[in-house]
């Protein structure tokens, strides 16, 4: 397998030397761990083009992790939005929810684990929504025989109680955080004093693009491989570029991976859509770069939900992993360059797509991703012709099912 | 009320360490936090930090944590914290340092949010979440308006970055005494025994020891070792927090002057 650098030069945005995207990223956080992101800073930029780090990244994608997954043509979906003329998108899926452990969080967390075990750290720490991310983590530090230790909030775990055993089993400690509203943002913070606590013994990996710099930069470099896939299975299929990127955004780390690759082409139009919970008129929804406000989360400046006071408010949606008042900082960036286009779907709405694919396709989508399959509803409609739309088939959506059944339930 | 950088001229002159105990505004509540700065003043403390109660305290421990969430649970807002810091003017000599995480200031917008905490006689500011790379633009505008902008060093703080840090802050320089968050330990990390003189050998600015230290014996170890101040946080909130007001202020006061006496022998 060849080596590709992580990040080709040819590439778009890079941030700049304090880690910023135009005004967001940077780096908001207590004096104490500053050494420690330069730290990881340094190593990220030796090995990142490293021959020898790239091969073992590379050969463990594919090996472990089933690396190159599919592009998925789908038919039926397709059919399902097309139009009395014969006209209408041609809607295509990439696989990420046929890696290991079932979602495209593993990309980051092995390379993460790989930088780690460089930098000399044993300890591995993380924190976790939907506990995609923990899972990932937890395999990866079972692989290599790194201590593990994953924040997740008390609503979290019991809404993603098949993920907490999964973790478990892996033989990960599961921390589980009450504070707050016991969900992602206050697993994060816990995660986050536990690194000022223990920076010298042990590596961070955070799971989204988001977080003090290098995190939204390095992040996106490891999911980066999700657009630069999608680039020659496209060129593959149909020798040209896809007219529509679609993916579901609560940080922003599958987007960040399908799009990044795609950038500096102006004709792909990049959809990011968010969680609008209950609705976005409602208190109760996750839709940050929609209905946000620029705010400092958790070391990064971004899009935040906030109150008139500038405290952090509470999030909401069925989807633990989109349940997040922040944002990558990329992602801010991107829709204020308006190179990227952001919206939000609703809860039912989510619910519905998770129906509609898994009845059509055959597909169990997490409930995450259904977000992504939800606004085919509103976008297919206002589309001239048969564009190409690839969407990022972030997750499975096996861990969701009990979450669906007792949705429908309660509201059935 | 004399700015920080006054405080620590004349304790220096009489060759005295400072104290500087720290509380949570709003807790219990707005008034017991107005008594309470009176009653550290007259207790022996020589400069006050106030901490504005914020949703996500990253720096902070569970003692400084719960303090915030259950003064925000009660609605506690920037407004009525700088209404308390108003009200004691010209009551309590020492002055008044707030605490507070970046987000609240940068979504005020930075001029108003200091010219607000100017007017209201806030004479410094910690901002834990701010480290030197993005204080630049929190710095200038504050000396402006007379306010000195504290900034922190670490344990895990290279020579080169103690340097700069040293160079920028105002007022006097927070040594963070531990890797870690705030809150009470069993003893004073050994390491700052270390840390004093080098961070001593690259400033004559003052130096104020926090983070961890919550005894009278933590505070009389880091006083021997050659600290300015002697900063004391959750050992405080705790003790405010439990019981009734009336007893939480008693345990204050007699913790306060306890403190105080260690350090000026």
């Amino acid at each position: 397998m060849t080596t590709t650098p992580i990040n080709p030069s040819q590439t778009a945005t890079q941030p700049d030397s304090l880690g910023r995207f135009g005004q967001f990223g940077g780096k908001y956080v207590p004096e104490t761990l500053m050494p420690a992101l330069s730290e990881l800073e340094t190593a990220y930029q030796r090995y990142k083009n490293d021959p020898e780090f790239l091969e073992e990244l590379n050969a463990l994608l594919r090996d472990y992790v089933g690396r190159a997954n599919p592009l998925y043509f789908a038919e039926r979906l397709t059919a399902h939005y097309g139009k009395p003329d014969g006209t209408g998108p041609q809607i295509y899926l990439k696989r990420e929810d046929l890696n290991h452990t079932g979602a495209h969080k593993i990309n980051n967390a092995l390379g993460q684990a790989l930088l780690a075990r460089r930098m000399g750290k044993q300890r591995i720490i993380a924190e976790t929504g939907a506990g995609q991310h923990g899972v990932a983590t937890a395999t990866v530090c079972a692989r290599f025989g790194l201590d593990c230790v994953i924040y997740m909030g008390v609503q979290d775990m019991e809404r993603q109680a098949l993920n907490v055993f999964r973790m478990r089993l892996m033989g990960a400690t599961v921390q589980p955080v009450e504070a707050g509203t016991g969900t992602l943002k206050d697993a994060t913070s816990e995660a986050i004093r536990d690194w000022v606590t223990n920076v010298e013994t042990t590596h961070y990996i955070l799971g989204s693009v988001a977080g003090p710099h290098p995190y939204p930069m390095m992040v996106r470099d490891f999911h980066g491989v999700i657009g630069q896939e999608t680039r020659e299975q496209c060129q593959e299929k149909w020798g040209g570029l896809p007219d529509i990127l679609l993916a579901c955004v609560g940080g922003g780390s599958n987007a960040m991976g399908l799009f990044y690759e795609f950038v500096r082409d102006a004709s792909v139009r990049l959809i990011g859509v968010e969680a609008a919970g209950e609705g976005e008129g409602t208190l109760k929804h996750a839709a940050t770069l929609t209905k946000g406000r620029p705010g400092v989360l958790h070391g990064a400046m971004s899009y935040l939900l906030q109150d008139e006071e500038g405290q952090v408010t509470e999030a909401h949606s069925i989807s633990a992993g989109l349940d997040y008042p922040g944002v990558g900082p990329e992602h801010s960036y991107l829709k204020d360059s308006q190179r990227a286009e952001y919206y939000s779907v609703t809860d039912a709405e989510a619910v519905e797509a998770f129906q509609r694919l898994s009845r059509l396709e055959g597909i169990i989508p997490a409930l995450e991703t259904s977000h992504a399959f939800a606004y085919l509803e509103t976008l297919c409609p206002t589309l001239e012709g048969s564009p190409r739309i690839v969407i990022n088939c972030s997750g499975r959506g096996d861990k969701d099912v009990q979450t669906v059944a007792k949705y429908l339930e309660g509201n059935g | 009320m004399p700015t920080v950088s006054d405080c620590f001229s004349k304790l220096r002159a009489k060759g005295q360490c400072a104290l500087i105990p720290f509380i949570t505004a709003g807790d219990p509540d707005l008034d017991t936090t107005a008594k309470a700065l009176e009653v550290l003043d007259q207790a022996g403390a020589d400069i006050i930090e106030l901490g504005v109660p914020y949703s996500d305290p990253l720096a902070d421990g569970p003692t400084i944590q719960a303090a915030a969430t259950r003064a925000l649970k009660r609605g506690i807002k920037l407004e009525q914290v700088l209404q308390v810091v108003q009200s004691v003017q010209g009551k309590i000599a020492a002055p008044i340092v707030l605490f507070t995480y970046y987000n609240p200031i940068f979504y005020r917008g930075i001029e108003q949010f200091l010219d607000q905490v100017a007017a209201a006689g806030v004479k410094g500011l910690v901002v834990p979440d701010l480290p030197l790379e993005e204080a630049e633009g929190l710095l200038i505008p504050a000396k402006e308006r007379g306010i000195e902008v504290v900034l922190l060093v670490a344990p895990t703080s290279p020579r080169e970055r103690v340097e700069a840090i040293a160079q920028k802050s105002q007022g006097f320089i927070y040594l963070v005494s531990v890797t870690g968050v705030t809150g009470t330990r069993t003893e004073v990390a050994s390491k700052v025994k270390d840390l004093l003189p080098n961070l001593r050998a690259v400033t004559d600015k003052p130096i104020g020891v926090g983070f961890g230290i919550s005894q009278p014996e933590h505070a009389q170890q880091v006083k021997n070792w050659g600290a300015d101040a002697v900063i004391v946080g959750s050992a405080f909130v705790q003790r405010l927090a439990t019981g009734k007001p009336e007893e939480g202020l008693k345990a204050i006061a007699e913790f306060c002057q306890n403190l105080k006496s260690v350090i000026s022998v």
